[in-house]
């Protein structure tokens, strides 16, 4: 977990059971771990009203057969994140009050759902999360507005209009994404080494 | 000057008699022109000067929010009380002039709310008279649930009806006629926050059950409208001030101080907003604490009271004041 720099950068959890009506987990690749890390915590029947999304790392299938044996009411497994993104909205927008959200795994699949979340009226201090795998950043340029996907280097370049960017601890839940700002303005001609710092 | 407590001159344009326990009082500047804009839920605090004696109570304003023209307050006559509710009904006559603060809020709308379920009991619907007035102007999506004793004394239940129709839905107790709460509370979309104002029992009832059927705390608002209670007379010791004072029976802590000259802060007057918090230096007695704003343990430590609502019994008490 990294120190709290500024006010908006997101500080994770541990996810612990909540007394719901049903459950709603939004999982990526290593944060299956944390839903079954839950599991052992959980009352009897609590995955019986349990819905779990979960988007494996695409390298390996570790954790599916483990997150099955839960017994969820429902398990779906998506390809991408963004690909889960309508299917959550949806499931959201058919819910009723009584369902309670957790988030695990990297900051930009719980910055993701927690935007599509926000949209649906759902306070963030509301939701569990907690961070597993990853460290990798979605980072919005303020120059060109484009995001650019798994940033791990500091300082970036923007993937819609090249600038070097400078990635900042200054986190938008409204846009989910970390705020770049280009490194070398002043002069483009000095161009600092990049290195992996978010992996 | 207490923090947000700027004073406005008012005069009494209007006062109503609703029913047989309330009246509705309206207030326009004095100086005419208009008064400061409001959120549905903003409270002001009414002083009532009586001889020597001055009584500060926190009303809501059930006003629309959209009209600054005037403020209405609604005040259920509480015979048991200090009296505040009983010089509102028996002394405040129209073009009475009084002071009243600014207004402040400690349970407004969260607008981020997909829908608002708003749950009154007896006159705790004033709030809402100026809430729902607020979302209908802005398009909202709101549900009132209102219980109260009998058709007679369902204060403005025929009023809300005619504005907002089957938006609101009234439970007379003595038709037998009880609030479905477990049923609203598992039917709720998404996205709804919960309000709740009226007698205690009822805020807890409805927080608690709440809680049990998976509302986050962020989602459940609720307003305690407690005036202070009158109690035993007893003497204080303001150790930073280095005065005496005595507390009547019908004045409360914080208008003893005041009367004395000390000018705590204070935004509520009611034991919800922790403006008045005060140390407790010494003591040999007993607190009788009626403020929403301690927890428990501090309740029974000793070393903080809410002097706008709670009391003391015993034979000495020192304060940080």
């Amino acid at each position: 977990m990294p120190a709290k720099t500024i006010l908006s950068r997101p500080v994770y959890g541990t996810l612990s059971p909540q007394t719901g009506k049903s459950h709603l987990f939004v999982a990526d690749a290593e944060g299956a771990s944390a839903i079954l890390d839950l599991a052992k915590k959980a009352p009897d029947g609590f995955f019986a009203r349990a819905h779990i999304m979960f988007i494996p790392d695409t390298s390996r299938s570790q954790f599916q057969a483990a997150l099955k044996a839960l017994k969820p009411a429902q398990f779906y497994e998506g390809p991408s994140i963004a690909a889960a993104l309508p299917r959550l909205r949806q499931t959201l927008a058919n819910a009723h009050m009584g369902l309670r959200i957790y988030l695990a795994g990297t900051e930009g699949l719980i910055g993701q759902a927690m935007q599509v979340a926000l949209e649906a009226g759902i306070d963030h201090s509301s939701i569990q999360t907690e961070h597993r795998g990853s460290w990798a950043r979605r980072v919005q340029c303020v120059h060109c507005k484009g995001i650019t996907e798994n940033v791990t280097t500091q300082p970036a370049t923007c993937a819609h209009c090249g600038l070097l960017l400078l990635v900042r601890d200054h986190y938008s839940r409204r846009l989910a994404a970390f705020q770049g700002v280009c490194i070398n303005a002043e002069d483009p001609s000095e161009i600092p080494q990049k290195e992996e710092i978010f992996r | 000057m207490s923090a947000g407590t700027t004073k406005l001159n008012v005069t009494v344009t209007d006062v109503v008699t609703v029913n047989e326990l309330v009246k509705r009082f309206h207030f326009e500047r004095t100086d005419g022109g208009d008064l400061p804009t409001f959120s549905g839920g903003a409270h002001v605090v009414v002083e009532m000067r009586d001889g020597d004696k001055s009584r500060l109570n926190p009303y809501s304003l059930m006003s629309s929010p959209h009209n600054t023209r005037d403020y209405t307050i609604s005040v259920r006559r509480d015979d048991s009380g200090r009296g505040g509710s009983l010089f509102m009904h028996n002394r405040v006559k129209r073009g009475m002039e009084m002071v009243i603060s600014y207004p402040v809020n400690l349970f407004s709308l969260d607008l981020r709310a997909k829908k608002h379920l708003l749950v009154a009991g007896g006159i705790g619907i004033t709030p809402f008279m100026a809430q729902t007035a607020q979302l209908a102007g802005e398009g909202g999506n709101f549900e009132l649930h209102y219980t109260c004793r009998t058709p007679a004394l369902g204060t403005y239940a025929d009023v809300l009806r005619d504005r907002y129709g089957k938006r609101v839905n009234v439970y007379y107790d003595d038709a037998n006629e009880r609030l479905p709460l477990e049923r609203l509370l598992t039917s709720q979309p998404l996205g709804t926050h919960l309000y709740v104002c009226g007698p205690a029992g009822m805020i807890r009832w409805v927080r608690e059950t709440a809680a049990a059927h998976g509302w986050p705390d962020e989602t459940v608002h609720y307003e305690h409208f407690a005036a202070p209670q009158p109690g035993l007379p007893f003497d204080v010791t303001l150790a930073l001030s280095k005065k005496q004072i005595h507390v009547g029976e019908e004045q409360s802590l914080l208008e003893a101080m005041e009367a004395a000259g000390i000018d705590p802060p204070y935004l509520c007057r009611g034991g919800v907003c922790g403006q008045c918090e005060t140390n407790v230096v010494s003591y040999d007695g007993t607190f009788r604490h009626n403020d929403h704003w301690l927890t428990e343990a501090e309740h029974c430590s000793g070393k903080k009271i809410m002097p706008c609502v709670s009391r003391f019994e015993g034979k000495s008490l020192v304060l940080e004041r």
